[in-house]
Order: C-alpha cells, then sequence, then structure tokens
C-alpha cells in the first residue's frame, strides 16, 4: 500500500535525482531548471521534516492533544523566499553572462560542444 | 534590560540600516552615501571593539531577539570568539571600503555601497547569531551581496566566474537546508545550544541519519571555506574580483572556518555520544589536501591575484589542519592564525591592486614588463605581504605558524602535520620569490609608461593599513594569544554556553 511517507519521500528523491542530473550539465538553461528543481525537493524534504500527520491542529485548541507542528512550515516559507530570489538573479545572471560572453556554457568556453538537444560534451 | 545589553544586535542593525539609506541618498548626492557608508564601518569598529572588551569577561552574553527566551527565539550570542570575528570583520571591511573610495572602485557599478552593507550585515549576523537556521539565513543575506559585489565592475571574467560562484553556491545552500531539515526532525530544535543537549539523547536507531546531518552540514561549510575538494572555485572567483572586494571575500572563507569551530563542538562536540565529533576525521585529510593544493597554486599562479587567491586556499589548508585536532592549544592557535591570515590574504589582494594600477599594460601578471612608479615601495609591500603569507619572522604569520606546530606536537600523526605545514610553507616562500623576482626585478627595456608617482601615493594606505596591523598583531601576540586561548576554552565546553544561553535570569 502506498502511505503519504513513501509518496513523499520518492517525491524528494525523483526531484533531486533530476534535479542533480539537471545541475550537472553543460549550459545555464538546464542547471537553472536542475537548481530549481533541487530546491524543490528541499522544501518539500523540510516540509516532512516537522513529521507529517494529517488533520492535526495548527495552534493551540482545547482538549486537542496532536498538533502539527508549525515551524517546519515557518522554515520552508523562508527558504521558498530565498531560493525564489535566488533563482530570479541566477536567471538574471545566466541570461546576462550569454549577451556579454555569447555562450551560454557554464564552463565559459567560446565554442558551443553540442548539438541541438544540449547533449553532453 | 538597559541601553548597553543592547549593543549585541548593534552589528546587524548598524548595515543594516545604512544599507537602505546609502541606496536611497546615493542616487542624488554621491558623496553623503559614501560617507553614510564609511560611518557605518567606523561605527561598527567602535562597537566592535566593545563588545570584545565586553566578552573578555568570560561569560557568554545573550540578547533575544523579540525577548523570546532561548529554545523558542532566536538567540545573539556574544562570546570571545564572536567579538574576535566582529572585530576583524569590523577592520576589514573599513580597510576594503577605504581602498575601494580612494582607488574609485566603488564608482564601477551601481550599488557597490549598499551591497557592501548588507555583506558586512550577513557576516555580522553568521557571526553572532546561536541558531542554526539563523545561520542559514545570515549566510543568504551575506552570499546574495556577495554575487553582487563579485560581478561588481562586470566584464566577461568576471560574468564567466560569477555564474560558476552563484551556481556552487547555490547548490551549497540546498545542502544546508536539507541537513537542517535532519537535524531538525531528529532533535525537535534549532538553537544550537539545545540541539548539543538533545544530541546525546537520540537512539542507537538514527545515528546513522545524524552522521549524515553532520557531515551534510559540514560539507556545506567546508565549501564555504573552500576545503579541497571543494576549493576549485575559490580561485577563479576571487582572482577576478575587484581588489577591496576580494579583500573583503578573504574573510568570507573564514565564515565557513567559524562555521566549523562553532557548530561542531557546540552540537557535535564530545557530549554528543556516538557522534562526538564525527567529522574530525574527514577534516584533517581534507584540511592537508587544501594546505597542498593551495600553496601549489601560490608556487605556479601566474598573476599576483590568483596568486593571492591560492594564498587564501593554502592558509585555510594550514588552518584546519589546527582545528581538526580540537584541542585548547590547536583551537587557540588556530584562532590566532584565522585573524592573521585573513588580514594577509586581504593585503595580498590589495598588493596585487597597488601593482596592476601601475603597470598598465602586462597587469600584474608575473612578466617582465616596463619600469614603472614606486618599484621599490611595492616591492617592500610585496615582500611583507609574502613574508605574513607564508609565516618567516618577523610578521605574525611566523608567530601563527610556530603556536600551530608547538601545539599539534604529541598529537596523533603530528609527524605528517609539521611536515605538512612546513613544506607548504618553502613551497610558497620560493612562489612569492619567482613572482616577486619576475614582477619587482625583470624589466624589459623600453622605459615607456612610467607614470607619476605622486598622484598615485594614496592608494598604498590601505595595504600598508594592513601590513601595519599584522605588524602589531605579532607585536601584541601576548595578550591575542590569551585572548584566543581562552575563546578556545570556552568553545570547547560547550555546557557554559548551554547553561548561558537556555537559562534565562
Amino acid at each position: 500500500m502506498i502511505t503519504l511517507e513513501f509518496l513523499v519521500a520518492s517525491a524528494v528523491g525523483v526531484l533531486v535525482a533530476a534535479g542533480i542530473y539537471l545541475a550537472l550539465r553543460a549550459r545555464t538553461f538546464q542547471v537553472v531548471l536542475g537548481l530549481t528543481l533541487l530546491s524543490y525537493a528541499v522544501n518539500l524534504f523540510l516540509f516532512a521534516s516537522g513529521r507529517l500527520t494529517l488533520g492535526g491542529a495548527p495552534i493551540w485548541q482545547k482538549g486537542v492533544t496532536g498538533y502539527a507542528d508549525p515551524l517546519p512550515q515557518a522554515l520552508v516559507l523562508t527558504a521558498i523566499v530565498i531560493t525564489f530570489g535566488m533563482t530570479a538573479f541566477v536567471v538574471a545572471l545566466a541570461l546576462r553572462s550569454f549577451l556579454e560572453t555569447g555562450t551560454d556554457q557554464v564552463d565559459g568556453d567560446d565554442e558551443p560542444c553540442d548539438d541541438d538537444a544540449g547533449g553532453a560534451p | 534590560m538597559n541601553l548597553a545589553d543592547h549593543l549585541i544586535v548593534a552589528p546587524v542593525v548598524i548595515p543594516a540600516l545604512a544599507a537602505p539609506i546609502a541606496l536611497l541618498v546615493m542616487r542624488r548626492k554621491r558623496r553623503l552615501g559614501v560617507g553614510i557608508s564609511l560611518a557605518s564601518c567606523s561605527l561598527m569598529l567602535m562597537t566592535a571593539l566593545v563588545l570584545l572588551g565586553v566578552a573578555d569577561d568570560g561569560a557568554i552574553h545573550i540578547y533575544a531577539l523579540g525577548n523570546w527566551p532561548a529554545p523558542f527565539g532566536i538567540v545573539l550570542v556574544l562570546d570571545r570568539l564572536s567579538g574576535i570575528m566582529l572585530v576583524l570583520a569590523a577592520t576589514l571591511s573599513l580597510i576594503a571600503m577605504v581602498h575601494s573610495v580612494i582607488t574609485r572602485a566603488d564608482r564601477d557599478g551601481w550599488h557597490f555601497h549598499p551591497l557592501f552593507q548588507f555583506q558586512l550585515m550577513g557576516l555580522n549576523g553568521a557571526f553572532l547569531t546561536g541558531d542554526l537556521f539563523n545561520l542559514f539565513v545570515f549566510f543568504e543575506v551575506l552570499l546574495i551581496a556577495s554575487y553582487g559585489l563579485m560581478l561588481h565592475g562586470q566584464g566577461r571574467a568576471r560574468l564567466k566566474a560569477g555564474v560558476q560562484y552563484v551556481i556552487v553556491n547555490i547548490v551549497g545552500s540546498s545542502l544546508f537546508l536539507v541537513a537542517l531539515g535532519l537535524l531538525y526532525a531528529l532533535t525537535g530544535t534549532l538553537n544550537m545550544a539545545d540541539m548539543g543537549q538533545r544530541v546525546a539523547a537520540i537512539g542507537p536507531d538514527d545515528q546513522g541519519l545524524l552522521r549524515a546531518a553532520a557531515l551534510l552540514l559540514v560539507s556545506v561549510f567546508v565549501l564555504k571555506a573552500a576545503v579541497a575538494p571543494l576549493h576549485l572555485w575559490l580561485p577563479r572567483t576571487y582572482a577576478v574580483a575587484t581588489p577591496a572586494v576580494a579583500a573583503l571575500f578573504a574573510l568570507m572563507t573564514k565564515v565557513g572556518v567559524y562555521s566549523i569551530i562553532r557548530v561542531v563542538p557546540q552540537v557535535f562536540g564530545e557530549n554528543a555520544g556516538a557522534a562526538a565529533f564525527v567529522p574530525a576525521p574527514y577534516l584533517l585529510p581534507a584540511a592537508i589536501a587544501t594546505a597542498i593544493i593551495g600553496f601549489a597554486g601560490v608556487f605556479v599562479a601566474r598573476s599576483l591575484s590568483e596568486q593571492a587567491a591560492y594564498a587564501v586556499v593554502g592558509s585555510t589548508g594550514t588552518l584546519l589542519i589546527a582545528v581538526a585536532s580540537w584541542q585548547v592549544e590547536t583551537l587557540g592557535a588556530a584562532l590566532y592564525y584565522l585573524v592573521h591570515s585573513t588580514l594577509t590574504g586581504a593585503s595580498l589582494f590589495l598588493v596585487a591592486d597597488a601593482v596592476a594600477r601601475r603597470r598598465s599594460g602586462s597587469a600584474e601578471n608575473a612578466s617582465p614588463a616596463p619600469v614603472f612608479a614606486q618599484r621599490q615601495t611595492l616591492g617592500l609591500l610585496f615582500m611583507a605581504a609574502a613574508i605574513a603569507a607564508t609565516g618567516l619572522p618577523p610578521l605574525s604569520g611566523f608567530i601563527g605558524k610556530l603556536l600551530i606546530l608547538k601545539a599539534l606536537f604529541g598529537t596523533p600523526h603530528w609527524g605528517w602535520l609539521w611536515v605538512t605545514i612546513l613544506a607548504t610553507t618553502l613551497i610558497g616562500v620560493i612562489g612569492f620569490a619567482r613572482t616577486g623576482s619576475a614582477i619587482f626585478w625583470k624589466t624589459t627595456d623600453d622605459a615607456g609608461t612610467a607614470q607619476p608617482a605622486a598622484s598615485m601615493r594614496a592608494d598604498l594606505i590601505a595595504p600598508v593599513a594592513a601590513l601595519a596591523l599584522l605588524a602589531s598583531l605579532s607585536a601584541a601576540a601576548g595578550p591575542v594569544t590569551a585572548y584566543t586561548h581562552a575563546a578556545a576554552v570556552q568553545l570547547l565546553d560547550p555546557a557554559i554556553t548551554a547553561r548561558a544561553v537556555l537559562v534565562r535570569p
């Protein structure tokens, strides 16, 4: 049976795998996408660090014993804001770098070393 | 709580206020903006010196933000190590700022001064905070500001290095968050002192997870500190950054070292049970490799700024060799060397800039060029900086390395550590001698572009100031080492901090 834990864990795993694969590519756009996927994975992971509970009370209520942990939610919020800002910055930077140097290779090589599909060198 | 107690938060508040104000007034009144930036740096230096004195009483001073008690709210913690780092940051920033204003490097882009202040806010916050997530946030503050500063002045080389620098750091930040999530899931707290106490109670089933979290966290710090094999980003980035910025960045790698020194004894200290000092066995070989790679880089570098960048890597390696033993003696010596190596890295970048500004054609490449102005003065400055970087007497590098060697004597594998430190020193000396003789002694015949000397004296102020600080650091070695030793004692007894942080009067 598929549990909630299994779903979240596999989602984190798939996102990290895809993120790392893309982040290791040679061109900036793919790398940016990879970083975005990686940060999604991190956000999900942080969210799960307070344990996954269903229908927990968010704040104090009379007679309720099980609560949802509010702290990871605050952490995720902060992390989302920061990674969003960083991603926006890296997109602008990658674009600027492409316009200035004429190449979108991360290592800055002048001649593109791949085909149109953006494959490996 | 009187006003003096609020002084602890001042190093974060001052730049946080100065940055937006400078941003607002810079558009109309440049000079006023520069003045605000300089005033902020001076004010920070004064505050830091006062805090250094305050921390000297041996107590751990706590500032609860919003007056929330410790495990629930964020606390700022001022101890001797924080005091040292704050003074170092303020001093270095003042030197770098003065240099950028004198050389007009701050006019190459739009927002140099606001970014500079935000960078300082991040640095000071990272040195003060007692909360792991807050440490992450301040890391991000200083990183986003450093991206802007690193790209300051633009140009092909900077953009190329900048893309790599930003990507590497974003991946690092993601790993930082993963480590934080793991630690929070295991301990249910983010306060470092609280976490240190709860780590001991973690059951045997979760020990593997705890070790993974500890190693992830330390690997992020190691990335920021540019320790091998995660050092590749540093030489590229620092060598092309604006020199005044690179001088400030000499401190930024030390933030990684600081975080290791702060977090490992506090959270994974001797009370941590099975996870006690988990990163130590990995840290030592990495530190040795870093020292060797760094000074080998000094040996083969083709320009002065590249050489300075590798010297920063090498000094981090030497520093971590001392840190990784986790004993009071070695840590005390390491803290002295930390102050020294930061100032040395900065002075190397500043001297490289002064040379580059006079050798218009071939810049600071280690190749013969026409005779340039003030060759003797610059040669002497370079020699002093090189002496400091390699650790020869009479400057403080010698005392620092001597203290480290003495403290390492008798620890496991001390023979290898001695060989590493002494051999890298030799390699460094040869490397600096090579570039120095190529730049200052070998000249091509066409005595063409020697520039008038009188107009360019002012840009020597900052390198001379940095070197003078190194000289005074070696003159005042007695009191300074006493202070760093006391700081090391404080650091390696996390129970003191835990008592101060977790129990509010």
